[in-house]
């Protein structure tokens, strides 16, 4: 049995941002475990710019982004296994992981902090009516085909899904030598950056196809092709407007799913809504000492978010190390017209520093309308937005002042509100 | 000779993406409004007169700990080169060890810009 | 080299016969035209064990159901298949339909099932709390069970190949000729010749007895889709739940399956194309929509995947079974639908007895009755766990973490008897790439490793047929 104060599960951004902060602030016994064979997650495969506005003030690609915090990392000793996998978390904080050298390995933490990532939605989970033939892949696998093990997909590409995700490989892949066909998208809006849609499509004259989805695979071998259909109001195809796009591959980036298998078995309790453990302000989970942050929380669209949750959830880890979390009351932060969810998902007054931070997704796209809070029937908060749209996460900012003037509130509510 | 009249442009330099109007006139004066720093009037210019990108790819690595090692241009290259810049890069194999940094091209199509790596690969 | 017997065809019938007929003193081969065991109807089935209340008495179907019913816990026991007995439930909505229960009931019990009961409304809510409301009555079958079709394919086949049986796969049978001492079987490889075949060649069974007997059969093939559910889902119900059958067949049934995942389905659809394993928009529909009348909820955004199977029916409607009266020698397994799955370690027996007293065969007193060692490292303790690390290391590098296969059980899969060299192989001997996220993370490790333990060329390795690769250049291939 090993003995650690802080196991972090994932190397990824989350992980890494999550061991720097625990360093910093006075927590060195720490350690990462790590599937894949290198720090840095997602980050390695994510070789385009963009990162590291908010946190470096520079634009910077996914692995430079990686190696600010590997860099420290390794200067800081800080401990770290890699192609390890962990197989189990108890509600107790026993880890249990293994790897090719060390075999079973059983750690017991004074705290957890899960930073798993997400998987993406595969073909099969949308149902798309035809055989099974290779040449289908989630954009994220085939990313890692391409930046990670230099292998190529396919020739002729087809892709489903406008996110930022579809859209980068659409660059990628052209600028590899395949020809990206086409890429559809069932919204009638894109959710990924409008930088995205220049750069990756506008530049290579690549057609975007909003309102539109893919309503067959063809080719029982290999694919061949893809029937493409207009879709109405309420996303379903609209009959004769199909038209067959042939093609050896096809891309899907459909959906990031928060990776929570490990905390479902530690008990975790999981917000159906985002896939991720419910937390309270400290980010922790509803089982005392597990902390979430990053992509296995909810999917984030900015790294440099993740990086700061993540510091937030260590050093919340730390408090909990040293007993000095008070755990007086609970606020439910609610959900309600509009909003998709939050995060967190209650407060606890007496964490909360100078101000509280609140993230938050929408459920559709609203234009000129207003972002409301309520602290039980007071609305306290009451800010017009140009525009808002379920692709980019929202923040609001409560200082801790409202907590103050409202100390028996039961519920702080957001909402979309027209006027 | 850029062609007179409006154009809409969504500056790429940050994730707000702004749209601006671009209005180029007779005297080759161009005006542009709907920015929200002096980077997007910049850029909007640039776009119209001479569009520049930076290109992100791969290239193999031997004997490295990954098998392949990501890299930029180290500025923004034409985007009329890009095509000829990976060709550029085309059969290149680099060596490990490799810093962040490291130029894998020197002036890659006569542009004055550098391939350089983006990420550390240690040796095997 | 001429054969004692041929079989043609390795799906589930196939590679059990020849697992049986190596028992004896043989010299036997199976052909079969794809690129491993278990790629045609084999693959796409529901995985029950009818215990074998729905047959028709004096049937094939029925005799053979019960029998390999009877057999399965034990067979799969030892031959390291998945396997559960977890009951049967046929549910009726209707007191008007009980009558139809009963007449279940009787037909089994005919048919030699044991422990059939009716149920009333209590216990069947106490047994499985997410039926649906409007139930009223169910006949319960306790001997029912869920098998994992796969290894009760590839299982057989193993053990076939340790005991000296070759096979010859990605071999396609183009005639069949009957001579006055032997049989030629033409395939795009070459001529075999052998003293007896056996036909167990599923959906083109028809074709290869129709070129050899004056008893013309066709097979019909009818498309059955389905939905596979995510593991969280496994235990939303415990037992198999059918609703009552139709002309049509058993209808769509709820069901967890042998490795833990919940499946719904199959329709039936009639169908022209042998080949036609298309899943559609309307199947799926009526799939989820009939399930929905069985439980309360299907639980829609937990579908991982999706498929289709054809079976192979016969105008008939019952097993064709044994020696063709007009050629000697020749042996059907025809017709093989539902319950084929479990009658195959049954027809088995009997055909291989068959066949082997036509050629006056002796036993095999070499026989060996036990797979090559197969490790699911998933479902060891820990302890099991470290010993198993202790051994081979690469037991601790785990490759697919949705379903938690390592490294030493993938390369096994490729190296034992009749082994994977398709990422379709490695998914049904391992499990790997047939979870949650379906391959996503785990299929780039596979395909390495797949392309150096065969020494092939990465490009090469496929999904199933040749053609099916993943690959189509390095780095920059294309520009």
């Amino acid at each position: 049995m090993i003995y650690k104060d802080i196991v972090i599960i994932g190397a990824g951004p989350a992980g890494l941002a999550a061991a720097l902060s625990a360093y910093e602030n006075g927590v060195t016994d720490i350690l990462i475990l790590e599937r894949e064979n290198f720090l840095g997650g997602i980050l390695n495969q994510c070789i385009h710019n963009g990162f590291g506005l908010h946190t470096f003030k520079e634009e910077l690609t996914g692995p430079e982004y990686a190696s600010r915090y590997i860099h420290k990392i390794e200067e800081l000793n800080i401990e770290y296994r890699l192609n390890t996998m962990v197989i189990d978390i108890s509600n107790t904080k026993q880890v249990i992981a293994i790897n090719e050298t060390d075999g079973v390995i059983t750690i017991q933490a004074k705290a957890i902090i899960l930073a798993m990532g997400c998987r993406e939605r595969p073909r099969g989970a949308l149902n798309i009516p035809g055989f099974r033939p290779s040449g289908i892949f989630s954009a994220g696998t085939a990313q890692k085909y391409v930046n990670i093990n230099g292998y190529l997909p396919g020739r002729n590409i087809v892709i489903l899904g406008s996110g930022d995700i579809g859209l980068i490989m659409a660059r990628r892949l052209t600028l590899e030598g395949s020809n990206v066909k086409i890429v559809c998208e069932i919204m009638p809006y894109s959710s990924g950056l409008k930088r995205n849609i220049v750069q990756c499509l506008d530049d290579y004259q690549i057609p975007l196809r909003l309102s539109h989805t893919i309503t067959r695979i063809h080719g029982k071998e290999r694919i061949e092709g893809v029937t493409v259909a207009k879709v109405d109001a309420s996303m379903q195809p609209i009959s004769g407007t199909e038209e067959y796009v042939s093609c050896d591959t096809l891309l899907l980036s459909v959906g990031l799913i928060p990776e929570n298998e490990l905390s479902r078995k530690a008990g975790v309790v999981i917000n159906p809504t985002t896939q991720g453990p419910f937390v309270s302000n400290s980010l922790e989970t509803t089982i005392p000492g597990i902390f979430a942050c990053g992509n296995v929380l909810h999917v984030h669209d900015l790294v440099d978010f993740v990086s700061e949750e993540a510091a937030l959830a260590a050093k919340c880890a730390i408090k909990h190390i040293h007993g000095i979390q008070k755990h007086e009351k609970l606020i439910s932060v609610i959900a309600r017209a509009g909003i998709r969810y939050t995060v967190p998902s209650s407060i606890d007054p007496c964490e909360v520093d100078k101000m509280q931070l609140i993230r938050f997704r929408v459920s559709d796209v609203y234009e000129n309308q207003y972002i409301s809070v309520y602290f039980d029937f007071e609305r306290v908060y009451h800010k017009l937005k140009r525009i808002l749209t379920p692709g980019e996460m929202e923040q609001v900012i409560l200082p801790k002042g409202w907590f103050d003037k409202f100390p028996t509130v039961k519920n702080i509510s957001l909402e979309v509100e027209r006027k | 000779m850029t062609e007179v009249g409006k154009r809409q442009v969504t500056c790429i330099n940050c994730p707000l993406g702004c749209t601006l109007e671009v209005e180029i006139h007779n005297d080759e004066s161009i005006i542009v409004t709907g920015f929200q720093c002096s980077r997007g009037e910049d850029y909007a210019k640039k776009e119209v007169l001479n569009p520049t990108r930076t290109i992100t790819t791969t290239v193999p690595v031997l004997n490295g700990d990954v098998q392949m090692v990501s890299v930029k241009t180290s500025s923004d290259i034409p985007k009329k080169s890009i095509k000829a810049c990976m060709l550029a890069l085309k059969g290149i194999v680099v060596e490990a060890p490799i810093n962040i940094g490291d130029i894998i091209i020197k002036n890659v199509c006569n542009t004055e810009v550098d391939i350089v790596a983006t990420k550390e690969v240690k040796k095997k | 080299m001429m054969y004692d017997t041929i079989i043609i065809g390795a799906g589930v019938i196939g590679t059990n016969i020849a697992s049986e007929l190596a028992k004896y003193n043989l010299k036997i081969a199976v052909i079969e035209k794809n690129t491993d065991v278990c790629e045609e109807t084999s693959k796409a089935n529901s995985g029950i064990v009818h215990s074998g209340y729905d047959a028709l008495p004096g049937t094939l179907k029925a005799k053979y159901n019960v029998l390999g019913s009877k057999m399965m816990a034990d067979f799969c026991r030892r031959l390291a298949i998945p396997f559960r007995q977890n009951g049967s439930l046929i549910i009726a909505f209707d007191h008007k339909d009980l009558s139809k229960l009963e007449a279940l009931k009787a037909q089994g019990i005919k048919n030699g099932v044991k422990g059939l009961r009716i149920l009333d409304k209590e216990e069947i809510f106490r047994m499985e709390p997410e039926m649906n409301k409007n139930v009223v009555c169910a006949l319960f079958a306790p001997t029912g069970g869920i098998v994992d079709p796969f290894q009760l394919t590839i299982g057989p086949a193993e053990l076939a190949v340790q005991n000296g049986v070759d096979f010859f796969l990605k071999t396609t049978v183009t005639n069949l000729k009957k001579t006055n001492h032997c049989f030629q079987v033409e395939t795009n490889i070459g001529i075999f010749q052998a003293k007896t075949i056996i036909n167990a060649s599923g959906l083109f069974s028809d074709d290869i007895n129709n070129w050899v007997s004056s008893h013309k059969r066709t097979i019909t093939p009818r498309k059955g889709e389905y939905c596979l559910f995510d593991k969280q889902m496994g235990s939303l119900v415990n037992s198999t739940i059918f609703q009552l059958p139709t002309v049509n067949g058993k209808g769509v049934l709820v069901t967890p399956t042998a490795e833990g995942n919940l499946l719904i389905g199959p329709n039936s659809l009639e169908d022209y194309d042998k080949e036609d394993t298309m899943t559609s928009l309307e199947g799926i529909k009526y799939v989820i929509e009939t399930a929905r009348k069985s439980i309360n909820k299907v639980p829609t955004s937990f579908i991982i995947t999706g498929f289709a199977g054809l079976r192979a029916s016969e105008d008939e409607s019952d097993f064709v079974l044994g020696e063709a009266e007009d050629v000697p020698g020749f042996f059907n397994a025809l017709g093989i639908d539902s319950p084929g799955l479990t009658a195959a370690p049954a027809i088995a027996k009997d055909m291989a007895k068959w066949v082997a007293t036509l050629l006056n065969a002796s036993k095999n007193a070499d026989y060996i009755s036990e797979r090559k060692r197969l490790v699911r490292f998933e479902a060891e303790s820990l302890e099991q766990k470290q010993r198993l690390f202790q051994e081979n290391h690469e037991f601790g590098r785990v490759v697919c973490r949705c379903e938690l296969v390592t490294l030493a059980e993938i390369k096994d899969a490729i190296h034992r008897p009749l082994g994977a060299t398709t990422i379709d192989g490695i998914k049904r001997r391992t499990r790997a790439g047939s979870g949650r996220c379906q391959g996503g993370f785990c299929s780039p490790r596979v395909l390495e490793i797949l392309s150096q333990e065969l020494h092939k060329d990465i490009r090469e390795i496929a999904k199933f047929s040749e053609k099916s690769t993943f690959l189509v250049g390095l780095d920059k291939d294309l520009l």
